[in-house]
């Protein structure tokens, strides 16, 4: 999948997390994120973010991320909600 | 044992705090919304949602159903394709007004089956009608396919286009609703009921639900979590009509071990039709956990 332009998915309301994702040449997947579980969470939140990207292929990019409070499906749903957006891809591949 | 039918609560597609605890309120259905509670810009971050929500998940024995966009959007073929594959128990379609509305959204569906390898007709429906024409085609509508499991009235869009508004009598979608729950039993699928708006009337709430179990309903569609024990509680059975319904069957035994023609209680004659009503009391106290049969020998 190839970034075109900023994508942005979520919201900062209880039980999710905002995702900004922001197309680049090289540096591999760059995440930076609050979180208010970041201690214990936050390692886990920036793997489910770096492994729905590389599931769609992509190999750099840079990401902001507020959590707040969100689970794996959540981050996963608001990951690939953004990095669709930024590819400016609206035909999805459903069971991949 | 019958299955109960008689809450199905709203849950908008877009909120994760929602879509994670909407089972734990005791509905017995609930309803994830791609449709009017997500904005046009909100859809596809719905639609991830709602499928990994689905495929990720255990709601236990709660029921459920996503409604989805009409095929007339950009997105209703995008949201049958996710939730085909996410299946939730029961897809629903908005804004039915003829057969073939379901018929084209079947088509799709049993070649997204196909595709995927999920047996045929796994995929159950539900139609919404929400205008003159769907309530002037109901039966065609609830007969048209085998998935259909329901067919549900959708109050606001209904009465808007009939030129009116709701009143909380709904005398002006009482034509609609007769319409409906007779669609529905002709056919042999269930009638659901549309949404009471107001969270903080109880009592409109309590007596709307009344009417429309007095009118045949299975239940309603619900959009707050305190709507839930309040329908619950209509739909119990209380003790006298359990009681009565006992009799009811015990005078049936009696007959038959007499051989005895005629079936009389308290000086009333009993038929088919109420001996069928005292069989579906029985049904909806065991469902609801009101009454085992072992209480019977007690």
């Amino acid at each position: 999948m190839e970034l075109k332009k900023i994508g942005i998915a979520g919201t900062v309301e209880s039980s999710d997390i905002s995702i900004i994702i922001e197309p680049t040449d090289k540096g591999g997947i760059e995440i930076s994120l609050q979180s208010a579980v970041m201690k214990q969470f936050g390692r886990q939140i920036k793997e489910v973010i770096e492994e729905t990207m590389k599931s769609k292929g992509v190999k750099n990019a840079t990401v902001r991320a507020v959590d707040k409070g969100a689970v794996d499906f959540v981050i996963k749903s608001r990951t690939l909600t953004a990095l669709y957006r930024s590819a400016d891809i609206d035909e999805y591949k459903w069971g991949e | 044992m019958v299955k109960l039918r008689r809450t199905m609560m709203y849950v908008t597609g877009n909120n994760p705090a929602n879509i994670m605890d909407a089972h734990l309120y005791g509905s017995d259905s609930i309803m994830f919304d791609l449709e009017d509670s997500v904005s046009i810009k909100e859809k596809d971050a719905a639609r991830f949602l709602v499928y990994n929500a689905l495929t990720t998940m255990d709601y236990g024995d709660t029921e459920t159903v996503v409604r989805i966009n009409g095929l007339d959007t950009p997105f209703g073929r995008d949201d049958l394709e996710a939730m085909v594959r996410a299946q939730p128990n029961v897809i629903r379609l908005p804004k039915t007004e003829t057969p073939e509305d379901v018929l084209e959204v079947e088509r799709i569906i049993q070649e997204i089956e196909e595709k995927v390898g999920i047996e045929v007709g796994t995929t159950k429906m539900m139609a919404a009608i929400e205008g003159p024409l769907g309530a002037m085609n109901a039966y065609e509508i609830a007969k048209s396919s085998k998935r259909l499991i329901g067919i549900a009235i959708g109050a606001e869009d209904f009465v808007t286009s009939i030129k009116t508004t709701r009143s909380s009598e709904g005398i002006e979608i009482l034509a609609a609703r007769s319409q409906i729950v007779l669609a529905a039993r002709a056919a042999g699928i269930y009638a659901l009921d549309t949404v009471f708006s107001d969270i903080n009337d109880d009592e409109g709430f309590i007596n709307e639900t009344k009417l429309i179990k007095q009118l045949g309903f299975d239940g309603k569609s619900v959009i707050h979590p305190r709507q839930v024990s309040l329908a619950h509680e209509v739909y119990t059975p209380t003790d006298k009509e359990i009681k009565n319904a006992l009799r009811v069957l015990d005078a049936i035994e009696e007959a038959e071990r007499s051989g005895s023609g005629v079936i009389a209680l308290d000086g009333k004659m009993i038929d088919g039709p109420i001996v069928d009503r005292a069989y579906r009391v029985l049904e909806l106290a065991k469902a609801t956990g009101v009454y085992r049969e072992e209480d019977q020998n007690e």
